[in-house]
């Protein structure tokens, strides 16, 4: 409990870190955020005044930090310079979206994954090994958006299963919009789950050539047992580590395979921000996306301790 | 007779190519990658036209020699400046150890805890794009990972014996750092640095295909793919042949630094 607490206090900490280090990140870029704001029109200094105060520019760096942390917890994330539109109206449903995709990947990873690996571990024909090798290598060498295309060549032109580009918003259709999501989900999950796989299998076999493991056979337990109960609950613990670090790459991945497939998330307004350089809602992605990576480290660093008792017992 | 690294050889055969090939790039393309030719606009690959020709008449096995020389030139420098500045970090923090490792390790936990395509964003929205803040932007991005690798060998090695005998015989911890430990890190560094030029290239034609990469008249694999992208149904081949010359690129590598894990145990 005092370890849980000592977590959640270091929790805070590194978000308030990252809130100030975003902040101050943005108070760097070079220009006049009013031009940013007019663009190519043609404004009187009252106007540009006006602007000014509008969007907060006059007051000092502190106040705008708090004002910015306030508006945080209040839902008020500031106002688009492109769309003058309040930033959180503009995230709303695109976050719903963004989280959707992730979590379907995730999910396609781990049933995947999971068996492929354990498959891979007790395989002994020498075959399938040199073809599970081939196929993790080579989904390894992809680069998202050029599977996301391959999967659009495959099932969509030639296989005609979707369409692609002719995304369904989910208050529509909500069975659609999964089923929609399923082809960016298995160009995000694609090298991650060889990664995975690949991952498990060597830690598999890293316990396999362990003394308890020959002890357990020779009290005479069935192969299944060693491997399910003993081989298995071992080898998982580096894997759950391992998996903080593919969720957040799938939450990034999301950020191209959007683009390719013309999802509406959060990737591609965050591409679509910078392009524009509308600052303001290019910060506060920054800020969730930072914020959601800390926090599924944390959610596994506490998974990981009901999962390895020795930790506990450790502290 | 030792068995022979297939994947050392392979991966070698596959890198030879891209040099050699990147290296004829410089002087000569079959046709000019620039110049439209209207005559011969989205031609299917045939013994001319290798690869195809795309919507203005261009030959697309030109333009993916001048994208292949884009891409690994930003690689290359990616690895070797954030490799070389994160070589040094990790050799200094892993030799001296004590509170400055400990602060400067933190930070780096922390960064390489994010996805490299996430900061690197973060750096172009700051700083633009364009090919020199890509390579900056990756290079920053990329110097914990090299800085965390190096760092730990120096901490195995730095209580070994002929270590200890070097100290003995005055030899001062410069020395000691990069003319006596430094050579046996070599095999380590070389498999860091061919899985971090992957890791540069992936970013790099990733951010280029969001359009938030190089930026014309400079050409990356990227750019093409997200160019011919609207094309795919009618034109394959213009998409196909880049993206499949990338994992041929990234493959080689891969299968290269797998090779030299297994060579040296490492």
């Amino acid at each position: 409990m005092k370890y849980f607490a000592k977590k959640c206090v270091a929790l805070i900490i590194t978000l308030f870190l990252i809130s100030v280090a975003t902040f101050l990140l943005f108070q760097v870029v070079p220009g006049d955020p009013v031009l940013l704001i007019v663009g190519t029109e043609d404004v009187s200094p009252e106007r540009v005044e006006q602007i000014r105060e509008q969007f907060g520019l006059n007051d000092g760096l502190v106040t705008r930090y708090f004002n910015f942390v306030k508006g945080i917890f209040s839902g008020d994330l500031g106002t688009s310079y492109v769309y003058r539109s309040p930033v959180a109206e503009l995230i709303k449903d695109k976050l719903l979206v963004t989280l959707m995709l992730a979590l379907i990947s995730v999910i396609i990873i781990v049933l995947v994954a999971f068996p492929l690996g354990i498959m891979w571990a007790r395989v002994t024909n020498k075959y399938i090994e040199a073809a599970c090798n081939v196929f993790t290598q080579i989904s390894m060498s992809i680069p998202s958006f050029f599977i996301g295309i391959l999967v659009i060549y495959i099932f969509s032109i030639i296989l005609n299963v979707f369409v692609a580009g002719r995304y369904v918003s989910y208050d529509e259709d909500l069975l659609g919009f999964i089923s929609y999501l399923i082809f960016p989900a298995i160009a995000i999950s694609l090298p991650k789950i060889a990664m995975v796989a690949r991952f498990l299998r060597n830690a598999m076999l890293d316990e396999m050539n362990k003394d308890y493991v020959r002890t357990a056979y020779s009290k005479g337990c069935s192969k299944n047992r060693v491997m399910y109960l003993h081989v298995l609950r071992n080898a998982l613990i580096p894997v759950l580590t391992f998996m903080g670090v593919i969720v957040a790459e799938a939450v990034a991945g999301s950020i191209v395979v959007e683009q390719v497939f013309g999802v509406p998330g959060i990737g591609r307004l965050l591409i679509s921000s910078i392009s524009n350089r509308d600052y303001p809602v290019v910060q506060i992605l920054i800020l969730y996306m930072a914020a959601a990576v800390i926090i599924i480290y944390f959610i596994l660093d506490v998974v990981y301790r009901i999962v390895d008792p020795r930790i506990r017992r450790n502290q | 007779m030792k068995r022979k690294n297939a994947y050392l050889i392979s991966g070698g055969i596959i890198i030879a190519a891209f040099l050699i090939l990147i290296i004829v790039s410089i002087f000569y393309t079959p046709y000019d990658p620039v110049q439209n030719s209207y005559g011969e606009r989205l031609l299917a690959p045939s013994a001319k036209h290798l690869m195809g020709t795309d919507k203005f008449g261009r030959d697309v096995f030109s333009r993916v020699m001048m994208g292949l020389k884009t891409t690994a030139l930003v690689g290359t420098l990616v690895v070797f400046i954030g490799g070389g500045i994160g070589t040094v970090i990790g050799a200094l923090t892993g030799y001296f150890g004590g509170i400055v490792d400990e602060i400067i390790m933190k930070i780096n936990d922390a960064i390489n805890g994010f996805p490299s395509v996430l900061l690197a964003l973060v750096f172009i929205s700051v700083f633009g794009m364009g090919r020199a803040n890509v390579i900056a932007a990756l290079s920053v991005v990329f110097i914990p990972s090299f800085a965390r690798i190096v760092r730990s060998e120096y901490i195995k090695l730095r209580e070994r014996d002929y270590v200890k005998s070097a100290r003995l015989m005055g030899a001062s911890h410069i020395r000691i750092i990069f003319a006596h430990i430094f050579p046996n890190i070599i095999p380590t560094l070389i498999g860091a640095f061919t899985v971090g030029f992957n890791n540069a290239v992936l970013a790099e034609s990733g951010l280029s295909y969001l359009g938030l990469g190089v930026v014309p008249p400079d050409a990356s694999l990227g750019m093409m793919l997200s160019e011919y992208q609207s094309r795919l149904s009618s034109a394959p081949w213009c998409v196909l042949f880049p993206g499949i010359v990338i994992v041929l690129l990234i493959l080689g590598f891969s299968l290269f630094a797998e090779g030299i894990r297994k060579e040296y145990n490492v």
